[in-house]
């Protein structure tokens, strides 16, 4: 029997507010393991710490709850300690690009095959409304009371600058395309990112902005074209979703970290008598 | 009894580092036992660089202290370490570069000369000063030329062929030049057991593999960087993987996930890096996590200094973080203890599902000593506490157990789902921040570290079972505090000494039997503020003397003799006295 969407739904109910785009990432993240068919035993989801980061208590899977920023490397660990698993990252904006920014480069030039769910509302949610990265500068609240004095940063750019292998965007308004983004990314053999522009109803409702702005891209867009995914990025008009860049050609790290083990057939005897005859 | 200290000093890239260390294989291939101790620049290239050898045909205890024997490569060296040498000590130096004055007996050799005639390069020196102190101590040639050949053999025929010349011109230089100094003989003799020759950062790295580690990450930091690139080159012989991450607190975080996910894991750093670990070291005590920290303490705080040592990190490892979140510290006495400690170090972050914490310091991480070749069956290895069939079909991740022990499932296991997570929570690991839960799981973490303090074997014992003054000491200084301890017994003085092996939790039973066996309680640790000792008074509640050094350097024999002969002798001012507070007094 294939699973589900009720098999991944854990007895613990979401405790986000009503109307919160993580609903629909949440909706959209079982449908992808049910469209995939993965047994919930061998789906691992990690996350950091804000309104995303109790995903994984919400789903019916192996989870981790880690701390704030952390999520990237956490999630490493985990695929490379049981290369089996289906790793999945989730965290928020601040999680991601102010506390843990300094991890994110780092998971793309490894290409550690995981995929990691940006469950952006542009906003710190959990402590009530302060500006993140990714806030515009013209939103006005309690930590920005005359506007945000930084300007904001742009997830998808920067996964380009550093040559993320997959990178996609996504819409809480937009459910199925979403699921088929997450499912293209759990596919995606290599680190896969997935911008999921999740709107904060309570502090920072962007339903009506993004509403108005996003733009699928073009069926015709070829997605190995970087210098296409940079403009699109960059265009003032539009908020593309859709797959931006896709490289399918690089190896990922822990297939590597497999390689370099495997150049050593199993002789545990042998390499401890070795190891010591050096100090010998 | 034979005892020698050799001392060589020079400049940094004039090979002083691998001069000692070839003289100390070659004593240990002669079956003598060997202890060495290094000082380094911070800086790559140049600075004075120093390797001190003790080698005895008894087991060496600390790294001694006055030379018998100074090498010196040049006039700074004996700038810096001619007072290091015995009065009746010979100096080695180079009659073209200075003229030594002193009572000591001064040798001159050609060291340069030598070198440029037969090497044809100033490379190779210390290859020469190898060979004279080879004959000076009676050491095998044949031994010497077969060492060179394992060392050298890699970089070809021309280069062991040089290095043999320079060693040969070295030791016939002496052959041909007689000194005074009466020298014992380290010719190869007899032995009933193979030895190894380790530094304790190597040492641990091979307990790690056979504790089962399969799950590395670092970051590179002075002084335990050697640790990450051992790991970097055994661990996939051995089916495991290493990760170089981009800092401390990604080491960390990926050797939490990798533990979650079902490998023994490690991380291994120094103190800013652990400054940086402790939030996540407060989520694996949370979480009930197993993993290893290493901290190779050095000078603290802040930068410090990054290639001197320091006991000053034993707060941090055990109290810091934020709430209430006990783990495990261990600290290993020596270089052989570094490698069956760490076994234990796996066995109780499995046992108990814990961080646990493993100091060393800069000078046990970098010192060599002998020991026999290990035997790993004596530390049997424990594996973490895994879910029965009858657990799956109710699977409660943090179930109450009588010993705060519960199962662990590993990811992949049908039935076994859970999510970890740093928040409260409940026995199914579902976040609960009620007052039952926070109360009932604070306990339940408190609990397993309390039954781990009941752990047999984490003291050793020195000395006789009742004394006037009882020693506690803690980490690398075990060694010259026993050495200490054994020439004020000579004298007369009463002592004894405990040895901690574990420091966090403190072994409730050993130390309490210590106390009250002994007059006086001095507790002696290598940092200012004497860390241990305060632990140790608020638990106990008993007044003690805090013997303390903050220097950089590790302790000597004679040092701690003389501040036993100080508190024998009523003048407890031999350390920094920690007044007397209302509470038990050692009987």
């Amino acid at each position: 029997m294939p699973h589900t969407t009720a098999d991944y739904k854990a007895s613990v109910k979401p405790t986000w507010c009503p109307g919160c785009g993580d609903f629909a990432v949440l909706n959209a993240l079982y449908q992808a393991l049910a469209t995939l068919d993965l047994n919930p035993k061998d789906v691992a989801i990690v996350s950091g710490i804000g309104c995303s980061g109790r995903l994984p208590i919400f789903v019916n899977s192996y989870g981790f709850h880690g701390v704030h920023g952390r999520v990237l490397p956490t999630a490493m660990g985990v695929k490379i300690g049981n290369p089996k698993l289906t790793v999945i990252a989730v965290g928020g904006d601040g999680d991601g690009l102010a506390i843990g920014g300094g991890h994110f480069p780092h998971a793309a030039r490894r290409n550690i095959d995981i995929t990691y769910i940006m469950l952006d509302n542009n906003i710190y949610g959990l402590t009530k409304g302060q500006a993140s990265p990714t806030t515009l500068q013209t939103f006005q609240g309690k930590s920005s009371p005359y506007g945000v004095a930084e300007e904001n940063l742009n997830p998808v750019a920067l996964a380009l600058a550093y040559d993320v292998s997959f990178i996609a965007r996504g819409y809480s308004g937009q459910l199925k395309h979403l699921t088929d983004l997450i499912v293209d990314g759990i596919n995606h053999k290599g680190f896969s990112f997935v911008h999921a522009l999740s709107p904060c109803v309570v502090f920072n409702d962007t339903y009506k902005y993004y509403g108005k702005k996003v733009t699928p891209i073009a069926p015709y867009e070829n997605p190995s074209n970087k210098m296409r995914a940079l403009e699109m990025w960059q265009d003032k008009n539009n908020i593309f979703l859709g797959t931006f860049y896709k490289d399918e050609t690089r190896q990922p790290f822990n297939e590597r970290i497999r390689d370099i083990i495997g150049q050593f057939p199993r002789d545990d005897d042998k390499y401890f008598i070795d190891m010591l005859n050096r100090y010998a | 009894m034979k005892d020698i200290v050799v001392r060589i000093g020079g400049e940094g890239g004039e090979g002083v580092i691998s001069c000692g260390e070839l003289l100390t294989t070659a004593l240990a291939r002669s079956n003598y036992e060997v202890f060495t101790f290094r000082t380094y620049p911070a800086e790559i290239k140049g600075g004075p660089a120093m390797f001190q050898v003790r080698s005895s045909d008894q087991p060496v205890l600390s790294q001694g202290n006055l030379a018998d024997i100074l090498v010196t490569f040049n006039e700074e060296a004996y700038q810096l370490h001619g007072h290091t040498i015995r009065p009746d000590g010979l100096l080695v130096y180079d009659p073209d570069h200075y003229a030594p004055q002193g009572t000591f007996e001064a040798y001159g050799v050609p060291l340069e000369e030598i070198t440029l005639n037969v090497v044809k390069s100033k490379l190779g020196k210390n290859v020469v000063a190898l060979g004279v102190i080879s004959r000076l101590l009676g050491l095998s040639l044949d031994l010497l030329d077969e060492l060179l050949k394992d060392r050298f053999s890699k970089k070809g025929e021309v280069v062991v062929g040089k290095n043999k010349d320079a060693l040969r011109a070295g030791y016939a230089y002496v052959d041909q030049h007689p000194w005074k100094k009466t020298l014992p003989s380290y010719a190869p003799v007899p032995s009933s057991h193979k030895r190894v020759v380790m530094s304790g950062n190597e040492a641990l790295s091979v307990g790690a593999i056979s504790a089962g580690c399969r799950y590395f990450a670092g970051y590179p930091i002075t002084p335990a960087s050697d640790i990450l690139e051992f790991m970097e080159r055994d661990l996939p012989r051995f089916g495991g993987a290493v990760v170089q991450t981009e800092d401390e607190i990604a080491a960390i975080s990926s050797v939490v996930g990798a533990s979650y996910a079902g490998k023994k894991a490690m991380t291994a750093t120094s103190g800013p890096g652990l400054s940086l670990m402790v939030e996540v070291m407060g989520l694996a005590t949370m979480a009930e996590i197993p993993c290893v920290i290493v901290d190779a303490q050095r000078a603290g705080p802040s930068t410090g200094m990054p290639t001197k040592m320091e006991q000053g990190d034993f707060n941090l490892a055990a109290f810091g973080a934020h709430g209430d979140a006990p783990r495990i510290v261990l600290a290993p006495g020596d270089v052989e203890e570094c490698l069956y400690d760490i076994i234990r170090a796996f066995n109780l972050a499995e046992k108990y599902q814990v961080p646990v914490l493993y100091l060393t310091d800069q000078s046990l991480a970098h010192r060599t000593q002998t020991f026999p070749w290990p035997d790993f069956k004596k530390v049997p290895v424990i594996n973490r506490l895994l879910p029965t069939e009858a657990d799956l079909k109710d699977f409660k991740r943090y179930r109450i157990t009588p010993n705060g022990v519960s199962p662990m499932s590993i990811p992949g296991t049908e039935g076994g789902c859970y999510a970890a997570t740093g928040l409260e929570h409940a026995e199914r690991g579902t976040p609960n921040f009620t007052p039952q839960a926070h109360e009932q799981m604070s306990a339940k973490r408190a609990l397993k570290i309390k039954e781990a303090s009941k752990e047999p074997g984490f003291t050793t014992r020195f000395g006789p079972k009742k004394a006037k003054i009882g020693m506690i000491g803690w980490g690398s200084t075990q060694g010259a505090i026993r050495e200490g301890m054994d020439l004020a017994a000579k004298e007369g003085i009463s002592v004894a000494q405990l040895q901690l092996k574990m420091v966090y939790p403190l072994p409730e039973a050993d130390v309490r039997d210590f106390i009250e066996s002994v007059e006086k309680v001095v507790v002696a640790e290598l940092n200012h503020s004497g860390q241990v000792n305060s632990a140790i008074r608020s638990q106990f509640l008993i007044p003690t003397i805090s013997l303390t050094k903050a220097s950089g350097l590790p302790f000597h024999a004679e040092e701690i003799a003389e501040k036993l002969r100080a508190i024998a002798g009523g003048n407890p001012a031999a350390g920094a006295v920690a007044p007397a507070r209302a509470g038990v007094q050692p009987k």
